[in-house]
């Protein structure tokens, strides 16, 4: 058991890669702004979450700190998302761009 | 029964359980018609499969200041959602009220 242990965290972090990957992949085919930044937020979590469990499957502390400066990277880059377009619209799309 | 295998085994169930949360969220994300059903999707499926893949590893945490760091990036990534979701939502707003 101690030794499948490693394995299945493995498992799993791949697992969430692969599922985060196609979340990303679709959103990042919407032409809305707004829509893109969800998938920068979905790379926050997914990728925190893999980090963690790789970290834990390789006796890696330092991944945690990885996963902490990622989460953090994503609440900041929403703030900076959501005041840039303040007052013109969440829209930034290029007109060509938009549905 | 051993306290290890015990611990274990809770990693096991409780990593499956977020990696399935996560699938759950990717799939609202694919089927979901609109940019708001689809933050719906993406904030809370995600942050709780997140909670429970963090939840998992505690027990293997090596160190209570290992464990306390797992801890800080699950509250940090549930403070960043939680703000994110209403910029997000407010920006796609202010995108469907504008002519």
């Amino acid at each position: 058991m101690a030794d499948a242990l490693p394995a299945v965290l493995s498992g799993a972090a791949l697992f969430i890669l692969v599922v985060t990957a196609i979340a990303l992949w679709r959103v990042l085919r919407s032409g809305i702004a707004a829509e893109r930044m969800m998938a920068v937020q979905l790379l926050g979590t997914g990728g925190a979450a893999v980090l963690l469990l790789i970290g834990a499957a390789t006796a890696a502390a330092a991944a945690s700190d990885v996963a902490l400066l990622l989460t953090l990277f994503a609440a900041f880059s929403c703030v900076a998302f959501a005041l840039g377009s303040d007052g013109e619209g969440g829209d930034r799309a290029s007109p060509e761009d938009r549905p | 029964m051993s306290m290890g295998l015990l611990a274990d085994i809770a990693t096991i169930v409780l990593v499956s359980a977020g990696a399935l949360l996560f699938l759950a969220g990717a799939l609202g994300l694919l089927r979901f018609p609109d940019s708001l059903s689809r933050l719906h999707a993406i904030s809370k499926a995600d942050n709780l499969g997140l909670g429970l893949i963090v939840l998992g590893l505690m027990p293997q945490a090596g160190s209570i200041a290992g464990g306390l760091k797992l801890v800080c990036v699950w509250l940090l990534a549930q403070l960043s959602a939680a703000t994110a979701s209403q910029l997000l939502a407010r920006a796609l707003q202010r995108d469907r009220t504008r002519p």
